[in-house]
């Protein structure tokens, strides 16, 4: 990767994580109501896969889905927007947090629902190779995902049928507050996709290079032969799975030993080690995304809320 | 002249066949759907003519099944998926309900989803709880689905068609029971709209409302009910999803009573809506009570006997029908 790439590939983690940290902020201030899940602490999974994607693929995302719609390439004050309930969100504000798509942009959308983007990318998939389009379909779904019915029957229909779906496990130890490791009845999450016969690798989720080159490997070798690919990546969320959680199931000391592994921190250590480019470069960026994001939510603060005719509408499509 | 008289079985088969023709993004998916030709014979032969790419076999992942119909749709295909019964729908209410029905509304209009689910429903075979159910209220009650319940070969055939090119998810309901009934089919017709309930037999003393195999069984009471000197009018509801309520109100004005007869089970039904809004748009011109014969709130029994005892019987309806012109009389 040359240095533009390397610094994008940073810009769009500070995207991620500068988002989601004004979320906490305008949350605390009752700027935001519902419920949110932030991802931070996960930024280079969703940055790392969506580097090696371009603009005819597509990609479904989470309930912990911030990350993966901004590395999709959304724009933040239309994000803000959805997450405001204001009209100028992508959907206009009906969807919220967990249910944010943009079509333009190829991406399928958040979900509410634990495993429910797996089979939909899936499908995305088949129509690519009905088509025999060079494109892919990406699905991120968490660690609790793996044990739903429709992760194994999607990954067995991608397998009979060859379809080109990367399947992307962000695995964060907790299934909300479940440990992962006692309610997964197999070697790893990795393994069972070889089960299905679909190529997998577990990759540090914490090291934004090595889930590019993952990802970016898997993608070029779809491209040439349409077939599932599977990548697992280890991270770890800060926060806790949503806004009520205290997060009474894991130690202080097991999430500082992660914050001692910030994929941001670690990424410009490395930039600046290995001689890529200087410090105030890296804080040139951090300084354009936060103005990015202040100039985003005075977006979304200024959007109008909807009409309540609006209730009405959408119901059904192009009716 | 360009009217045949086919079966329902072969109406829907014509659908499936015309629109695979016309349109190169349809697609089939269902299980034994292709060699087989289906559980019940809708796709034989559609597998030879369009092969393994058009007609996908799945499968027993149902949930899945839905849900990569889903994703195709989204992508601008247009999936018809095939479930070989319609208890078997549950299995797909996650993808079916929190995300094919929300799709277009929670993502702001962005998309449609042009997906179909066809599945044969209804009690009558002595096929027991699994494989016996009407489970349309489930659906009814989720915004974004359509519902269409045929009775006739012109209905399975000219609404399966609009179904298919319909923007929205559409469940497609086939009553065991009436895939053998028979009826004209013009070829020169042109796709209805994908709503309207239909007045199919005029008359003047009582309004019989219903659909798909109860349809057939309340035409045969209007006739034997005309032999005794009593005019049913009967309409077919057709599409249960949008509701045409207009057109069994405007029956119901003209004869004062309603019987609503249906096979789902009689807590909050299809029935109990229609009547209710009987209730709420005729109250002034009702001779009496609005009557609604539904399944009994039980599971479908395997017996026989006893699933004639689930169901309501054409002897059921004639007997409401006496007591309510009865009432009057006296």
């Amino acid at each position: 990767m040359d240095v533009k790439a390397l610094l994008q590939l940073l810009r769009t983690m500070y995207r991620v994580r500068l988002f989601e940290e004004k979320i906490e902020f305008l949350f605390k201030r009752g700027k935001l109501g519902g419920t949110v899940h932030l991802c931070i602490g996960q930024e280079a999974c969703a940055a790392g896969i969506c580097a090696a994607l371009g603009d005819g693929d597509v990609v479904s995302g989470t309930h912990r889905g911030h990350g993966h719609a901004i590395a999709k390439g959304l724009a933040l004050d239309r994000l803000f927007a959805e997450l405001m309930g204001k009209r100028d969100g992508y959907c206009k504000g009906k969807g919220g947090t967990q249910h944010v798509a943009s079509f333009a942009h190829g991406f399928l959308g958040t979900n509410g629902i634990t495993g429910g983007g797996i089979p939909i990318a899936t499908g995305a998939a088949l129509a690519i190779a009905h088509r025999g389009q060079p494109n892919i379909a990406v699905t991120f779904f968490g660690d609790g995902a793996v044990n739903q019915g429709v992760f194994h029957e999607s990954l067995n229909f991608a397998s009979i049928w060859n379809l080109p779906v990367l399947y992307v496990c962000e695995n964060n130890l907790y299934a909300m507050s479940a440990r992962t490791d006692q309610l997964l009845a197999a070697e790893s999450i990795a393994a069972r996709a070889r089960a299905y016969r679909i190529e997998s690798v577990a990759v540090d989720g914490m090291d934004v290079l090595e889930v590019y080159r993952a990802a970016d490997a898997a993608v070029r070798q779809m491209r040439r032969a349409p077939r599932p690919y599977f990548i697992e990546c280890r991270t770890y969320r800060y926060a806790g799975h949503s806004k009520s959680d205290v997060r009474k199931y894991r130690t202080r000391d097991e999430e500082q030993q992660w914050q001692d592994r910030d994929p941001i921190r670690a990424f410009t250590a490395r930039l600046v080690d290995e001689g890529t480019c200087g410090t105030d470069e890296i804080e040139s960026v951090r300084a354009e995304v936060a103005e990015e994001v202040e100039k985003a939510v005075e977006f979304a603060l200024a959007s109008p809320e909807n009409d309540m005719t609006e209730l009405f509408r959408d119901v059904y499509a192009h009716e | 002249m360009s009217e045949r008289e086919i079966t329902v079985q072969e109406a829907v088969r014509e659908a499936l066949d015309e629109e695979l023709a016309r349109d190169p993004d349809m697609l089939l998916m269902g299980q034994d759907l292709g060699i087989y030709g289906g559980a019940f014979g809708v796709t034989a032969g559609l597998l030879d003519k369009y092969g393994v790419g058009r007609v996908r076999e799945t499968p027993i992942s149902e949930a899945s099944t839905m849900g990569l119909a889903v994703g195709a749709a989204l992508m601008g295909l247009r999936p018809v998926v095939e479930f070989m019964f319609m208890d078997f729908i549950t299995l797909a209410m996650d993808q079916l309900a929190n995300h094919a029905a929300k799709i277009s509304f929670m993502y702001g209009g962005q998309c449609g989803v042009p997906l179909v689910v066809r599945a044969p429903f209804g009690a009558g075979r002595g096929y027991g709880v699994s494989h016996s159910q009407s489970l349309e209220a489930w659906l009814v009650h989720v915004p974004g689905l359509k519902v269409v319940i045929p009775s006739n070969p012109a209905d399975a055939k000219g609404l399966l068609k609009s179904a298919i090119r319909d923007d929205n998810p559409v469940v497609f309901l086939e009553h065991k029971l009436v895939y053998p009934v028979k009826g004209l089919v013009d070829d020169a017709a042109a796709v209805p709209p994908l709503r309207g309930a239909r007045v199919v037999r005029a008359g003047s003393d009582v309004t019989l409302v219903g659909y798909g195999h109860q349809l057939v069984m309340i035409s045969k009471v209007a006739d034997e009910l005309a032999a005794r000197g009593v005019s049913a009018e009967v309409v077919d509801v057709r599409v249960l999803k949008p509701l045409d309520i207009e057109t069994i109100v405007a029956s119901v004005r003209r004869t004062r009573r309603a019987v609503i007869v249906e096979e789902g089970t009689e807590l909050c039904s299809v029935g109990s809506e229609i009547a209710h809004q009987i209730s709420t748009h005729c109250f002034g011109d009702l001779a009496g009570p609005v009557v609604k014969l539904s399944g009994r709130d039980t599971p479908v029994p395997a017996a026989m006997n006893l699933e004639r005892g689930y169901l309501p019987q054409p002897a059921d309806v004639v007997a409401c029908v006496d007591k309510m012109l009865a009432a009057v009389r006296a």
